[in-house]
């Protein structure tokens, strides 16, 4: 755009008989005009937003802290409070205006719910469907110290089983060598 | 030795299971699981002007007794393209009433949208501010609904229609809710 007009310039600039060096300059100016024009855009649009976002700075928290528990429908891997998506705003807007008129977190909460169910919440409420997601690392951290605790006992009695056959075993269970003369047997 | 076997065994079985979840977590698409919390509820009473005459308006309870789909689309949605005509066929064979949901649109490029690649609605409401749509529980457009004689919400397709989904899911249970 500023490029055409700026292309537009040197053309009548040219038209009108002007020298090559003074369209530069005329084009030089131009350019700075345009963007002391856009930084000014840039400053009021950036002004007007705050303004608007520090009418309730505890409403405005309260939206963020609702809206990052729920999930962007558009985008599925963020939340409500970080989605620039159309639908995210709005469902943002929704938060503010509900909240502002005096719902509780769960009411909104359940109003979500009603209309795109447990998957708009990041944290869904422990049901038959959810027991395995909410279960599940549980079991995994359980498994896992199973397999630990067995992995550990195999090798206690697979140690104790070498001592036996071999009877010169690298490690006894203080980890001192087995051959070596133990303190007490020192001073005796 | 059996255990140790196993145990030689275990990190690739372990190996290969993980292997497994991550490669179906990559073939699955989360979009097309997303389920309705609609579905089987009641469709949520509305009330809106529509699209031909604003001064006339929609409610979903006129239609009470009979079966109908509700299809959300917009002027400004690619994806309407390619549902179009299968919404056009549906009309010509007029077995279901088949309303339009205008969704976060205006009504001039709306009403030029029909003029231009035909209209397949008995008419269509405007959901202008697109709230209609959020209570239908909306993430996308198009969706559509088949909605039985008591008012509720039976079936919800997300995404275009195609003849085949029209054929397989849609139809055959628009028959059986309009026996029932």
């Amino acid at each position: 755009m500023a490029e055409r007009l700026n292309v537009l310039a040197a053309q009548s600039l040219h038209l009108r008989g002007i020298s090559a060096s003074s369209a530069w300059m005329a084009l030089r100016t131009l350019k700075a005009l345009w963007l002391g024009v856009l930084l000014a855009c840039l400053t009021v649009l950036a002004s007007t937003a705050q303004a608007q976002k520090t009418i309730d700075p505890a409403l405005d928290e309260h939206v963020n802290r609702l809206a990052s528990e729920l999930r962007c429908l558009v985008c599925q891997n963020q939340t409500v409070a970080d989605s620039q998506a159309p639908l995210a705003m709005q469902l943002k807007q929704i938060v503010r205006e509900q909240l502002a008129q005096g719902a509780s977190d769960q009411q909104v909460r359940d109003f979500m719910v009603e209309r795109y169910g447990d998957f708009v919440l990041y944290r869904p409420p422990v049901s038959g469907v959810t027991a395995l997601l909410w279960m599940g690392p549980v079991l995994l951290f359980a498994l896992g110290a199973g397999l630990l605790a067995l992995h550990w006992r195999a090798r206690r009695l697979g140690g104790a089983h070498n001592l036996d056959e071999e009877g010169d075993s690298v490690l006894d269970d203080d980890g001192l060598p087995s051959t070596s003369p133990k303190p007490e047997s020192l001073r005796s | 030795m059996k255990t140790s076997h196993l145990k030689s065994i275990l990190p690739l079985a372990l190996f290969a299971g993980l292997a497994l979840t991550l490669w179906l977590g990559l073939r699955h698409d989360p979009s097309e699981a997303l389920p309705s919390a609609r579905v089987g509820k009641p469709v949520p009473a509305f009330s809106l002007p529509r699209l031909s005459d604003a001064e006339a308006r929609f409610s979903p309870v006129e239609l009470k007794g009979q079966v109908w789909l509700l299809n959300v689309w917009a002027s400004w949605c690619q994806a309407c393209r390619e549902e179009h005509p299968v919404l056009l066929g549906l009309a010509q064979q007029k077995s279901v009433p088949l309303i339009g949901l205008n969704y976060q649109d205006q009504r001039e490029p709306g009403l030029r949208w029909l003029s231009d690649h035909g209209d397949p609605y008995a008419f269509t409401a405007v959901d202008a501010d697109g709230r209609t749509g959020i209570d239908l529980g909306v993430y996308g457009v198009p969706e559509t609904f088949l909605i039985d004689k008591q008012g509720r919400v039976r079936l919800r397709h997300a995404g275009p229609l195609t003849q085949e989904v029209l054929e397989r899911e849609i139809l055959p249970l628009v028959k059986a809710l309009q026996r029932g």
